[in-house]
């Protein structure tokens, strides 16, 4: 088979594409909290992005490949044809990388899931037959976008009520945030390894028992809270800006729980949205390879190293500008408003990322957020824009469908 | 989509607050030097009071219509936005009364008959107290809105408060005795120059009014 490779050599480039979309946009916008807040310097922030979108994608991110890989398109349908698996996967990398480039110049709010799912789902419907889709699937999926947002933004309600409650209607906020930050240290670590430890490792071929899993989870979790609670002992009150701002030294006390959120973070994001660079890209390598539909052929890391260095390399080229921008227009979101967003949006993608459910993270992001207002955490929270991101994906699904058909028309032709 | 995240977040109006309510403070502070001049009848020292206090009333004025413009209807905040709007109108009230009181005292050339114009000093200084309670409390506004408007830090600033209605009433009661005085001697004095004494002393009083109600703002948005 001479076309594996343009196939294979093709889907790679796109990959790449797609995912250093995804780094320039998406990643900046999960990493602007953390930089806005102060927690983290721009430098800082990139490390931590790279180092985490990695961890994730590689530890976590299994399950919505395999999804974005074979659970929209039904497979039974293509096994005479598998080239055309090949091209609506080409199609719809390409489409929902472009579309992420027009509507990021443009400054339109749109999500990378949103378009790579409705690109798939486009080329599926159209080039092959509306019974090609995995309707009860996308269904599922689509529900996850609605529910997604809502969840985070509800944990995030907790959290920060928990936050007002405990630290900051106190009369001593400073040793109450003393002692209560290390416990949300410790839960933002242990949610985010349990889940990994459970739904993520067996994807690289790990298996651990249930009571070991929570374990280990705990042993993490606590090693974790430890080193933060030493960095919260060495952060002494200057009277000086204290006079000014009480809250000026608790919030740097929150300031070292956000960069373990800021972790959490980028691992949430690595496990959920470098699947929509790297799903697609998987297909094709798997069918080129194997020239069947439905192999049943494990992940190949490569294609993994491809998401996550694509993803590194749109960060640090494009996504430290819209880090700094985003970066700077969020001063409201202090330590302690920030990571209970950071951390309410984290676990939900995590859980979302182990029940193999590609949601939106920025959309999340922005729900989390939300409950965190709803709890009149925020100062100012303008409502037009937020109807505004939510009313486009509506937009970005056909878009992603319409160019795809267009792509899956033109490589089916071309193609050989 | 690389700024869909920065622009959910509408401009805070509470850092705005506080630098208004603290050019408000400035501009009424100004009446001290400003009496200390007119009482001794030095009007060439009391006019760079006088401009002093123009420029921070316009200061105080622009700020207030960039805040305004900075708080549309779409935006969701933890109080009400009337209140707020209507915490920043009492604030630059305290300055409008400081321009109108200097303005009447500075435009007729008043003289203050020495019998009473300790006790009016004393009056002017009090009246700036409540101003600077005034902008006391309202710098607390960041905490509060830190805090989700519970706990210790509420009760703070009802203590702050409390003591704002102390120097409110207080000043009330040196009003009242300042008339007095005023009456014991109007007799001796010009007429018209007694009516817009009485003015002034109504003006000046307002200055501490405002500054209550100031205080009646916050307390309104503690209570939401």
């Amino acid at each position: 088979m001479e076309a594996e490779f343009i196939y294979i050599g093709l889907a790679a480039v796109f990959g790449i594409f797609m995912a250093w979309g995804i780094g320039a946009n998406d990643v900046a916008n999960a990493m602007a909290t953390s930089v806005g807040s102060k927690a983290l310097t721009i430098k800082q922030a990139i490390v931590v992005a790279a180092v985490f979108e990695f961890l994730g994608a590689v530890l976590a991110g299994g399950a919505v490949t395999s999804t974005i890989r074979k659970g929209i398109v039904d497979s039974d349908l293509l096994v005479g044809s598998p080239e055309l698996l090949i091209y609506g996967m080409l199609a719809s990398l390409l489409a929902a990388g472009t579309w992420l480039l027009i509507a990021s110049r443009n400054g339109w709010p749109v999500s990378t899931t949103h378009s790579i799912v409705g690109a798939i789902v486009g080329f599926a419907a159209v080039g092959i037959g509306i019974d090609a889709v995995q309707w009860s699937q996308v269904g599922t999926i689509v529900m996850s976008w609605v529910v997604s947002p809502l969840t985070a933004g509800f944990i995030a309600y907790l959290i920060y009520r928990s936050v007002q409650k405990l630290i900051l209607s106190q009369d001593d906020p400073l040793a109450q945030a003393k002692r209560y930050v290390p416990v949300y240290i410790f839960f933002a670590a242990f949610t985010i390894t349990l889940v990994t430890i459970l739904k993520g490792l067996s994807h690289v071929g790990m298996e651990i028992s249930l009571a070991a899993s929570y374990l280990l989870a705990t042993g993490i979790a606590v090693l974790i809270a430890l080193v933060g609670m030493v960095a919260i002992q060495r952060i002494q009150p200057d009277p000086k800006i204290e006079k000014k701002q009480h809250f000026y030294t608790v919030e740097r006390v929150f300031a070292v729980l956000m960069v373990v959120t800021a972790c959490s973070m980028a691992f949430a994001h690595g496990s959920n949205d470098v699947a929509n660079a790297i799903g697609p890209l998987a297909a094709v390598v798997s069918v080129a390879q194997s020239g069947i539909v439905g192999a049943k052929s494990a992940l190949p890391i490569w294609v993994l190293i491809i998401g996550g260095a694509g993803i590194v390399i749109g960060l640090s080229t494009f996504g430290v500008h819209v880090i700094s921008t985003v970066g700077k227009k969020i001063t409201q979101l202090t330590p302690s408003r920030g990571f209970a967003a950071e951390l309410a949006a984290a676990t939900t993608i995590v859980i979302a990322s182990g029940t193999g459910m590609p949601i939106s993270t920025t959309h999340t992001l922005v729900g989390a957020v939300l409950g965190v207002g709803l709890a009149r955490g925020i100062d100012a929270i303008d409502l037009r824009v937020v109807g505004r991101i939510f009313v486009s994906w509506v937009v970005t699904i056909p878009a992603g469908a319409f160019l795809a058909i267009v792509f899956f028309f033109i490589f089916k032709t071309v193609l050989p | 989509m690389g700024n869909m995240l920065a622009n959910i977040f509408g401009s805070s109006p509470v850092m705005p607050l506080e630098k208004h309510v603290g050019l408000a403070y400035k501009c009424v502070s100004e009446l001290r030097g400003f009496f200390a001049a007119a009482v001794t009848g030095n009007w060439e020292e009391a006019s760079k009071f006088r401009s002093r206090i123009i420029e921070l009333e316009h200061e105080a004025d622009d700020l207030k219509k960039k805040i305004r413009l900075r708080l549309p209807k779409s935006l969701f905040m933890p109080v009400p936005r009337e209140d707020l709007l209507e915490l920043l109108l009492v604030q630059d009230k305290m300055a409008n009364r400081a321009k109108d009181v200097s303005g009447i005292v500075f435009g007729r050339k008043m003289i203050i008959p020495p019998e009473i114009a300790d006790e009016f000093v004393d009056f002017v200084d009090r009246n700036i107290d409540a101003a600077k309670q005034a902008r006391k409390s309202v710098r607390e506004l960041d905490e509060l809105f830190t805090s989700g408007f519970r706990g210790a830090e509420v009760s703070l600033v009802e203590s702050l408060l409390e003591e704002l209605d102390q120097i409110e009433t207080d000043t009330d009661d040196r009003q009242a005795a300042l008339r007095a005085s005023l009456f014991k001697v109007e007799k001796n004095l010009d007429p018209v120059n007694v009516m817009f004494l009485y003015k002034a002393i109504e003006l000046t009083g307002e200055i501490a009014d405002m500054a209550e109600r100031v205080g009646r703002r916050l307390e309104l948005l503690l209570s939401h």
